[in-house]
């Protein structure tokens, strides 16, 4: 049992932290809504793993990913915004798996499944942590500039398209490993809640980038914790915590740091 | 010409099928303040960008040499800034390379902000503390062309007046060129060595300010009577 709990700590750790600091680059360009409807792209991935038979984590992830490039795609062609996009590739998603899956047997996609997380999975999901962190770290400088004029950004020599791309794959994963936490529908949560604490008490960037992580990860202890002592749904549970600490932030608005 | 450095000819550009800028044609020699004169949709800033690369066009655009250019763009106020906490230095670190905190404290003084400037969120700045940050931040760089696209916008007359003789001293010093949109008539006639005028209804014209200042060519451009005083 305890052992059961070291890896879901490990693992919400390691996903919030992931999902935080992503988060910090989402909230700028106003990003933070494209994660939820990528990750409802995991339910047709459920829908379809749960009718084939195979483990349902290996059904989000493509499903999200393929998700990503679509958005990007889309954007190249129509110029619509990427939140314009994200809101069809969502009714998609969402539409097209509510035809297929059996409602009964969605609880793990409803509010994820970090407390029966397995001793493979868990190395799974901290190689594919560590593996987006350092991507965001490379693009973090050039999608802030990006964030702030794109012109500017092109006149310094950065190649937009390419960046965007990576930047949707790693929201593509960042979202599927947060659907293993909290489940696809709460998953903007890890995303939009820690870097939006960090803002109300942070001046500059750096701070800002760590407070974030600090506070995700910080949430997904406590929730998970808490959870497993007072036997409350997990999932859930660090959503509440990640709301409690933007409460608190909020008492601190600008005046600490 | 030899110190030409710029060739434009029978430049068109179209955006989403309409045609924005039809068949110009002006020539910029090294050193120039080019003034691009027009209406409000006229196409200036669309010159600007399509001369920066950024936009599909017809037509000839030719660079003489290569240089390095900077680029203050329409509209990028402190008002951009006030979703992220990024700081002053924050902001300049986004450049690549990144420079060194020696050089940015020397060209915030240069443009005459202070050193704490450096640590105040880009986004509490005033519109004239945040414009002159802007030209800091091109200037780093060290540019041989600039592209100025309304950098007094949103700014007092007093503060705009502050912008453009920081400009010309460094147009000065550094023997840059300088390509500028604005509407000010009066910065046009003072500063700038050549005028060129762009309006929808197909009346160009090109040449040096004392030309083109005229109150004929000038009613022209912007189809209405213009009051504009002439500085001795």
């Amino acid at each position: 049992m305890q052992y059961q709990l070291m890896l879901s700590l490990i693992s919400g750790i390691f996903i919030s932290g992931v999902a935080s600091y992503l988060g910090t680059l989402m909230l700028s360009k106003k990003m933070s809504v494209v994660a939820e409807p990528l990750a409802h792209l995991a339910f047709p991935g459920v829908a379809l793993a749960i009718i084939l038979g195979f483990n349902i984590s290996l059904g989000v992830a493509p499903f999200v990913i393929l998700g990503a490039i679509l958005i990007w795609l889309l954007e190249e062609r129509t110029k619509l915004p990427m939140e314009n996009l994200s809101a069809i590739v969502f009714a998609a998603g969402v539409g097209g798996a509510l035809l297929f899956l059996p409602v009964d047997k969605a609880e793990e996609i409803l509010v994820g499944k970090i407390e029966k997380i397995t001793y493979p999975e868990t190395i799974i999901v901290v190689i594919s942590s560590l593996l987006v962190f350092y991507i965001i770290q490379q693009l973090y400088q050039k999608m802030m500039l990006i964030n702030v004029h794109e012109d500017l950004a092109i006149i310094e020599g950065i190649n937009i398209k390419l960046y965007n791309l990576f930047y949707l794959l790693s929201i593509a994963i960042a979202v599927a490993l947060g659907v293993d936490l909290v489940g696809g529908l709460i998953t903007t949560a890890l995303i939009a809640i820690p870097p939006a604490a960090a803002r109300n008490i942070s001046k500059g960037l750096k701070l800002y980038k760590i407070l974030a992580v600090i506070l995700g990860v910080i949430a997904a202890i406590a929730g998970i914790l808490i959870a497993h002592f007072l036997h409350l749904p997990t999932g859930p549970m660090v959503v509440v915590s990640n709301v409690i600490l933007f409460l608190i932030s909020l008492v601190f608005h600008k005046k600490v740091f | 010409m030899t110190n030409t450095l710029l060739e434009v000819k029978n430049l068109n550009v179209t955006l989403d099928g309409e045609k924005i800028i039809e068949n110009l044609s002006f020539e910029v020699t090294k050193g120039e303040i080019l003034t691009i004169l027009g209406p409000n949709g006229a196409g200036k800033s669309v010159l600007l960008r399509t001369l920066l690369g950024l936009l599909p066009y017809e037509g000839i655009i030719n660079w003489q040499q290569k240089s390095k250019i900077g680029y203050l763009p329409q509209g990028l106020t402190q008002l951009k800034f006030k979703d992220f906490p990024i700081t002053v230095q924050d902001f300049f670190a986004l450049k690549n390379p990144k420079p060194n905190i020696e050089e940015v404290i020397k060209f915030l003084s240069l443009v005459g902000l202070e050193k704490d400037t450096l640590l105040k969120n880009a986004g509490s700045l005033s519109g004239g503390q945040f414009q002159k940050m802007l030209i800091a931040w091109v200037l780093i760089s060290k540019p041989h062309i600039i592209f100025f696209d309304e950098p007094t916008s949103g700014i007092d007359i007093s503060g705009g007046e502050t912008i453009y003789s920081l400009l010309y001293q460094f147009w000065e010093k550094e023997k840059l060129t300088i390509f500028l949109v604005t509407h000010d008539l009066n910065i046009v006639s003072k500063y700038s060595t050549q005028v060129l005028c762009l309006n929808r209804k197909g009346h160009q014209c090109f040449g040096p300010p004392s030309e083109i200042l005229t109150l004929e060519t000038l009613s022209k451009v912007f189809g209405t009577e213009i009051k504009f005083y002439k500085h001795h």
